[in-house]
């Protein structure tokens, strides 16, 4: 393996680094985006002033983090040819325009429309406005959806040619967007940030209600969460499921390490489901093993006794890291299984008309706050130390991906990026917790609510 | 169907209105950041900021199309140009990052102290990015080490005298933009106040642009060559004694956007000339557009959605800024605080 510092190493983190806090914000923003849409449809439908109280409280926040993220965003379009410029020139025909297109269908219409949208209301009126919102919040799916077809077409890569100097091609544009893992992982994505926000709003209100309980704005939006919970989740498992499905006949080394199969059963025996066990890549064999037998083939193959491509079936320098996709992916189902349970929860709540009188529950709901997104990047180191050795899967490896930069530059940028992040978005977090510890009121005012006044002739 | 050449030319003006997009409207943003870092009256401050915090968002997206649109017209010139200028890339997106925090947070400040302090973040933000993307500019005119395939250097020759003049450069100039935008929006002191900066930042940019013109020209023959056409130095002398006569007149008139359109313009005029100099390089000494391009069948998809969308986002950004228009007054001061 490539040394701890090496340049490798070090651009992989950097990496890991900028997606990682950028992708928490843009998931945040998808969701909110359309959280705030339904509140915004809700009050114009119903007339109701709580709509509108929840929606401009939610605003002040989506305000804070929505410009930060995009700000956070703006390193990875650049990523590409700051530390993997090999990738670039060779499959920059290809993944440039998904991210050109990225960029003008989708960010400019959330950009464009933010401003009315965070301080336009009293300018432009309720229906222009709700139509600003309506245009962020598709705006913010768009970008998911062009950015995923380039992540996906890397795993899955379809409709091009590889030209006489090894670069590749296009060829069938149709073809490269909707590349086969698209649409598992479009869906899978877009319901991890819906599934992240919701157990965010859920935590964060909760919190309040357990401050004050009767604060009936509050109230709606935990109501609103956990109603999103329980029935997102299930449909995630789904979702996530048939993504599983997927990979194991696209990428069968990473569904391996996904299950810690080195070796594979003997005929008609099915794969065990491992609960527990640590992978040692040199040994190539699994220690402290805790399995339960078949159950593996119930959820891989849906049936008692087929069985997987195992690990020693690939050459040794093709499969994945095995431990951090392992363990990854048992955090994700865990804390998957954890939020079903708090959506069942809640449906058992409700049902007996408890829902608003069960302190376990709001605890519950506390310590789940972070749970959607921390499933979310488990997920997402599952899938892209999964795809590991390659960039382009099965056809160019993530070491020939490299750019010409010095080891030095490369290591220091990363240390320097990771403290800067960790800094200024810890008080980051540090102001949103102090402006959140504060429930709605009746009369909540937006963000900048004297903004609209102080400009033009108002 | 269009002939070879002739996307290739169609891709460098797409890119080249993307790049030259962000430099005039995130430029101005950064300038008024400058501005604001630098004023001691908190409700001037407030106002400044007012200007600005509707639209910078969308400004800034100018540059992810610039980055975006240069992996997917040229990617080679992509693969070169990112290496090279590897640290003030990076610093320049950390940079943005603190702008933007600064920006959105400044008023959750629990005491004023604390909200100056965000606000010198604020000036250091804007300034470094300015500074940095100047730097780029700089490096890439002076030339990239490649083998036409790979950056080749040794990742310094950024830190090269003329690249650091190109990034004062950039930062005064900015700050003009910011000063003349200031002068537009706004009105009473902060007006008179931006008048006098935008004066005396003008006569500094123009003794930095002509020091820069006269160096670039002794940079490369060929630089000297182009821009000794006729062609291309009349007219633009012709238009610049236009645009300073509209500057001018513009603090005479009521019309208060002249001496910004005016600045713009000469930005524009700037921004032409270092093409006119470099055309048909895109990284000098030797990557020429052509060689650097991506195939057909993707300059050709990117262009349709350029010629489609583009249009569409001009529109609907314009109106996004008519929305917010006019004059900028801050109320009641800068008390608002958090929670409330």
């Amino acid at each position: 393996m490539d040394a701890f510092d090496s340049a490798l190493t070090a651009a992989r983190a950097q990496f890991a680094i900028t997606i990682s806090f950028h992708i928490v914000l843009a998931a945040l923003t998808i969701g909110l985006a359309n959280f705030l849409m339904a509140l915004e449809a809700l009050w114009l439908w119903r007339r109701q002033t709580i709509y509108l109280d929840v929606y401009r409280y939610w605003l002040k926040v989506f305000a804070l983090t929505v410009a930060v993220g995009t700000a956070s965003g703006l390193i990875l379009e650049y990523q590409f040819g700051l530390n993997w410029s090999r990738l670039s020139t060779q499959a920059g025909d290809i993944l440039g325009p998904l991210m050109f297109y990225e960029v003008l269908a989708a960010f400019f219409l959330e950009a464009g429309f933010l401003g009315i949208m965070l301080f336009g209301m009293k300018k432009v009126g309720p229906r222009l406005h709700f139509f600003a919102t309506c245009a962020v919040a598709m705006g913010s799916l768009l970008s998911a959806f062009w950015i995923l077809s380039a992540n996906s077409w890397m795993h899955t890569p379809a409709g091009y040619a590889i030209g006489a100097d090894g670069r590749f091609i296009a060829q069938d544009w149709w073809a490269i967007i909707f590349n086969p893992s698209f649409p598992y992982r479009f869906a899978h994505m877009t319901l991890a940030a819906f599934l992240g926000t919701a157990t965010l709003l859920a935590g964060v209100s909760a919190w309040q209600l357990l401050r004050a309980p009767q604060n009936p704005r509050a109230r709606l939006v935990w109501s609103m969460a956990l109603w999103a919970i329980a029935v997102l989740t299930p449909v995630q498992i789904v979702a996530g499921d048939l993504h599983g499905l997927h990979s194991l006949n696209v990428q069968p080394q990473k569904v391996a390490a996904i299950e810690g199969s080195w070796t594979r059963p003997i005929e008609g025996a099915g794969e065990p489901l491992r609960l527990f066990a640590l992978p040692d890549m040199t040994e190539r064999r699994n220690h402290w093993e805790l399995a339960i037998a078949r159950v593996g083939s119930l959820y891989l193959r849906h049936d008692l006794s087929s069985t997987i491509a195992a690990l020693d079936e690939f050459p040794p320098q093709d499969i994945p890291p095995v431990p951090t996709v392992f363990f990854a992916f048992r955090v994700m189902v865990g804390l998957g299984l954890l939020m079903l349970g708090q959506g069942v929860a809640s449906l058992v709540l409700r049902w007996r008309n408890r829902l608003y009188a069960t302190r376990w529950m709001y605890r519950w709901c506390v310590g789940m706050t972070p749970a959607g997104f921390l499933a979310m990047l488990s997920g997402w180191t599952v899938t892209e130390v999964g795809r590991q050795p390659f960039t382009v899967y099965g056809l160019l490896r993530t070491a020939d991906s490299l750019s010409a930069v010095s080891r030095e530059q490369v290591v220091g940028a990363t240390w320097t990026i990771l403290a800067f992040y960790l800094v200024i978005f810890g008080v980051g977090l540090w102001v949103l917790l102090r402006v959140l510890r504060e429930p709605p009121h009746a009369g909540e005012p937006g963000p900048q609510p004297t903004l609209a006044d102080e400009t033009g002739e108002s | 169907m269009l002939d070879n050449d002739w996307v290739i030319v169609l891709s460098a003006a797409a890119l080249g209105f993307s790049v030259l997009n962000y430099v005039l409207l995130d430029g101005t943003d950064l300038g008024v950041g400058v501005l604001l870092g630098l004023t001691r009256d908190s409700q001037l401050r407030r106002a400044m900021a007012v200007t600005i915090l509707p639209i910078w968002d969308a400004n800034e997206t100018w540059l992810v199309l610039g980055g975006g649109g240069l992996l997917a017209l040229f990617p080679l010139a992509y693969a070169i140009l990112l290496p090279a200028l590897y640290l003030p890339f990076i610093l320049m997106f950390l940079a943005l990052i603190l702008r933007a925090v600064a920006l959105e947070f400044r008023d959750y400040s629990p005491n004023e102290r604390i909200k100056r302090a965000v606000d010198g973040l604020l000036l250091g933000g804007s300034l470094l990015t300015g500074a940095c993307q100047g730097i780029v500019l700089g490096t890439l005119v002076q030339g990239i080490p490649n083998d036409g395939w790979q950056y080749s250097g040794d990742g310094w020759e950024w830190l090269g005298i003329f690249p650091l003049y190109c990034g004062a450069v950039l930062v005064v100039g900015y700050t003009w933009l910011g000063a003349c935008w200031l002068y537009w929006r706004t009105e009473e002191e902060l007006q008179r106040r931006s008048a006098r900066q935008a004066r005396a930042l003008a006569s500094m940019t123009l003794v930095l642009l002509a020091v820069l013109v006269t160096w670039t020209v002794n940079l490369d023959a060929r630089y000297a060559y182009r821009l000794a056409n006729p062609l291309v130095w009349l007219p633009a002398s012709l238009l610049l004694l236009a645009l300073l006569c509209g500057f001018i007149s513009g603090f005479q008139s009521r019309r208060d956007y002249l001496p910004l359109f005016a600045a713009l313009g000469i930005f524009v005029l700037a921004f032409a000339l270092m093409i006119a100099a470099l055309y048909p390089l895109i990284v000098p000494p030797q990557l020429t557009l052509q060689a650097a391009a991506s195939s057909p069948t993707s300059q050709v998809f990117m262009l349709i959605g350029f010629a489609v969308l583009i249009p569409v986002t001009l529109i609907y950004n314009t109106y996004g800024f008519s929305v917010f228009s006019g004059k900028v007054r801050a109320l009641e001061g800068d008390k608002q605080r958090m929670g409330d």
